[in-house]
């Protein structure tokens, strides 16, 4: 079997793996927030930039291949990705202590493992809706960080509920209904789509406090063990 | 509507694929595409309504609400706002009683700004429903008033939407001939492998500004995907295989494309077309500008005469190549001259670079070997394919052979189409164009670099001064802030949004430097914007944000004195104006005592 090396260590891969790929396989976690394994990478949240022989890439999308030399868990990378983790805070409103999410939410527990005390940069108070039409599923746009997942899942569903609209900063999920409301949109509870958000953004109505916070994965476990599927001490 | 819709969609046979010229035409028609005209389209395409509502929120020339009749764009490039455009803009605005920004109440006319026009040569410049209008004048801006209050359909504005070559300086390919069909002649006689050879022997490279050897470009698409290139030789000649020619050209201040395809359309198509013999297409697109609205008939035209006579079409000269171009335009997104971001637009949807691998090269429009080049490197390819590679290698430099079309444009007495061989020094140039106190050059536009007064001896060339083109001179009446602030918010415009990095961190450097401009900027943002800047270049999904931060970073560099000298000497600055944020609760409240107002920083 061919090797790459991430930060130092020699890590197995097969032909066609992403560097994603394989460092998972071998226990290696690179934060990522956009990037599930059960669906086609989409390399837009940036948080698994790693170093390939000194040049940046996504590791979530790039082929691992002979000769490369990652550097993957270094200061400089985990503070470029704490501060991409505090664009995604100031661009939504991300209000942790009132969010139903908050201990089983990916960008808070990125956030935790990156050791991000502060948003660091001004907030854009962006003005977001909440649609609240569906029985059982709410969407907070406030929280939605277009890491596309949704829309990924819905479109393995066959189904297409959600789509990303618009350019730059007044980026937005839609919904394909003829309201732009849930309500009208062929989406159901059991979809994949309402329950892969990894924030608050898409929520299954009634669940919210079945767990209490405090007893939720992220409140005991770094997403770095749970991403790797170790989830100690349960 | 439905019937109008029909009667596109049927032009475009029914694919998604044209999706932007269904709704440009939409548009056009009815000065917004409708809920209900986006829910037909649809469903008669069979492709789902966030689609089309994803596209016309992204392209600026498309709207979900009504746009005026006429729809008046400014162009808001630094080049036009130093010719006046603000002024005149305001003008025009008072007259046709129609804030910047807003849709007149009778819907007859609607005002905004758009990104360069590629007219910085003959500035300042406007689109009306898409025509082209430059050298803007008070006398000009109020017979456009006249025209529009008298409702003269634009078509008829003959007097105003004149468009000049301004060829001021040919060089090697603007002065040599071309007569229609010779270059393809010249490659069958040759044969398809050896002029391939030629153009490799050219050392030709992209002229889009990124330079990747043309030749290599041309030989992967041919070669295909790593399946493909292991297939029987009669199946591999038979693989579906595309030309597409980038004629997207938004760098502000370029305009050498809308030249060239104004007056040697010809050789374009015929340097397309000698790309698809060697590499094996038989579709070829050029991507063309929304903004060059004006040349899209007479494209139209040049491709017809050129089937007429047997130069396109079936049986290309009766070498068996079967080969056809479409025109498709854009409308009005910086980031679809991004070779991937162009495909994904030709493909109907919103201008995202792809990840890479794979290139387009060996999957691009619709998964398909795809060769993108620039509108220059076809007429080069061309010329290339008729009188050989070593007379094009033998002007330049090593690094960087033949000539470079330049667009000059700015503080400078001839503005307009220059062209020279690589490695001719910068300080020439700005002889030739007649520009004297010049405080510095932008060279490739907002996203090249910019030099100051002190570097003229540096060259052209992709050894030192890389470009596309664009060359904006500055004098020194000219403001550094001024310039690269509305180069800042230019990215912030056009940002896709796909990345993190790009889409929040060129609206967080917009912020960070108006509030520098605007005399709140401390040490400590300085020093802040530096950090936002590095992090967007390094961490960015594409060219557009890897290089969004250049004119903050490149004018730091150059001048850290004027920097300094616009910062308050104390470590901590409020980002916004503490006093007049009260206004509002002064006002609420009935008070304007002393007490309602606030010292933004206390006194010692």
């Amino acid at each position: 079997m061919s090797h790459i090396k991430i930060d130092g260590q020699s890590v197995p891969f097969e032909e066609g793996q992403t560097i994603m790929e394989a460092a998972t396989a071998a226990g290696i976690y690179i934060p990522h927030l956009c990037h599930n394994p059960e669906f086609t990478p989409h390399g837009s949240c940036k948080l698994c930039t790693v170093k390939i022989n000194g040049r940046n890439a996504t590791s979530c999308t790039f082929p691992a291949a002979l000769g490369q030399d990652i550097s993957n868990n270094t200061e400089e990378l985990n503070l470029e990705r704490k501060r991409i983790t505090q664009m995604l805070f100031v661009e939504g409103n991300h209000f942790c202590p009132s969010c139903e999410k908050s201990g089983n939410c990916q960008l808070q527990a990125v956030g935790y493992h990156l050791n991000m005390l502060d948003n660091h940069y001004p907030h854009f108070f962006a003005l977001r809706e909440v649609d609240a039409s569906h029985k059982n599923v709410l969407v907070d746009h406030n929280r939605c960080i277009f890491c596309n997942l949704c829309v990924r899942a819905s479109h393995a569903e066959g189904k297409e509920v959600f789509g990303i609209a618009g350019r730059g900063i007044n980026k937005h999920l839609v919904i394909n209904s003829e309201s732009g409301k849930l309500v009208d949109s062929d989406l159901t509870v059991d979809d994949r789509a309402a329950h892969i958000c990894p924030t608050g953004a898409i929520l299954v109505r009634g669940t919210a406090f079945k767990v209490p916070i405090g007893q939720r994965i992220y409140d005991h476990h770094d997403i770095e063990a749970v991403s790797l599927g170790e989830q100690h001490g349960e | 509507m439905e019937s109008f819709i029909d009667h596109t969609l049927k032009k475009y046979q029914h694919q998604s694929t044209p999706l932007l010229m269904i709704l440009r035409e939409v548009q056009a028609q009815y000065f917004h595409i409708s809920e209900q005209a986006a829910a037909y389209i649809a469903k008669q395409l069979d492709i789902p309504r966030t689609q089309i509502t994803a596209v016309v929120e992204f392209y600026s020339f498309l709207s979900a609400t009504p746009r005026g009749r006429y729809d008046i764009r400014f162009s808001d490039s630094i080049t036009d706002q130093m010719l006046g455009k603000h002024a005149l803009t305001d003008s025009l605005c008072q007259k046709l009683k129609t804030p910047l920004g807003t849709v007149r109440a009778d819907g007859l006319v609607s005002i905004d700004n758009t990104s360069c026009t590629g007219l910085c040569d003959q500035g300042p410049a406007a689109l009306v429903n898409g025509h082209a209008i430059g050298q803007l004048t008070p006398s000009r801006i109020d017979k456009i008033a006249e025209l529009i209050e008298q409702a003269i359909p634009v078509t008829q504005w003959a007097e105003l939407l004149t468009v000049n070559d301004n060829i001021q300086q040919a060089g090697l390919l603007l002065t040599s001939e071309l007569a229609h069909g010779d270059a393809l002649k010249a490659t069958w006689q040759r044969g398809l492998t050896e002029t391939l050879a030629e153009v490799e022997k050219a050392g030709l490279r992209g002229r889009g500004g990124a330079g990747y050897t043309t030749a290599w470009k041309w030989h992967l698409a041919y070669e295909g995907s790593e399946e493909d290139s292991f297939c029987d030789i009669a199946v591999h000649k038979q693989l579906q295989r595309y030309v597409v020619c980038n004629a997207d050209e938004g760098e502000p201040g370029t305009f050498k494309d809308r030249v060239l395809l104004n007056s040697h359309a010809h050789t374009v198509f015929e340097g397309m077309t000698v790309c698809a013999a060697i590499i094996g297409a038989q579709q070829g697109f050029i991507y063309l500008r929304g903004e060059y609205l004006h040349l899209y008939d007479q494209l139209l035209a040049v491709l017809a005469e050129r089937r007429a006579a047997g130069l396109l079409g079936d049986n290309i000269l009766g070498q068996g190549l079967n080969f056809d171009i479409d025109v498709r335009l854009g409308l009005g997104a910086y980031i679809c001259g991004e070779e991937s971001a162009l495909i994904e637009s030709l493909e109907g949807k919103m201008g995202i670079p792809r990840n890479r691998p794979p290139y387009p090269v060996t999957s691009g429009y619709l998964n398909k070997p795809t060769v993108v080049n620039n509108v220059e490197t076809f007429v080069a390819a061309a010329h290339i394919a008729l009188h050989g590679g070593e007379w094009f290698a033998a002007h330049g430099t090593e690094k960087s052979k033949g000539t470079k079309i330049l667009s000059i444009s700015g503080d400078c007495k001839k503005a307009g189409i220059y062209e020279y061989p690589f490695g001719t020094p910068i300080r020439q140039i700005l002889q030739d164009c007649g520009a004297d106190d010049v405080l510095g050059v932008q060279i490739g536009g907002p996203s090249g670099t910019f030099i100051s007064n002190k570097e003229f001896d540096r060259v052209l060339g992709f050894e030192d001064l890389a470009t596309g083109g664009s060359f904006i001179v500055f004098n020194n009446s000219r403001n550094i802030f001024d310039i690269v602030q509305n180069f800042t918010h230019f990215f912030a415009d056009e940002s896709c949004g796909f990345c993190t990095p790009c889409r929040v961190g060129t609206s967080l450097l917009k912020k960070q430097y108006d509030k520098i401009c605007t005399g709140h900027g401390s040490t400590g943002d300085v020093r802040e914007l530096k950090e936002i800047a590095t992090l967007i270049k390094a961490t960015s999904h594409c060219g557009l944000g890897q290089t969004a931060a250049q004119p903050i970073l490149t004018t730091l560099e150059r001048y850290p004195e004027l920097y300094d000298k616009k910062l308050k000497q104390i470590s901590f600055e409020p980002g916004f104006d503490l006093d007049g944020s009260l206004e509002i609760a002064r006002q609420l409240s009935g008070r304007n005592d002393s007490n309602a107002h606030l010292a933004q920083v206390e006194e010692q």
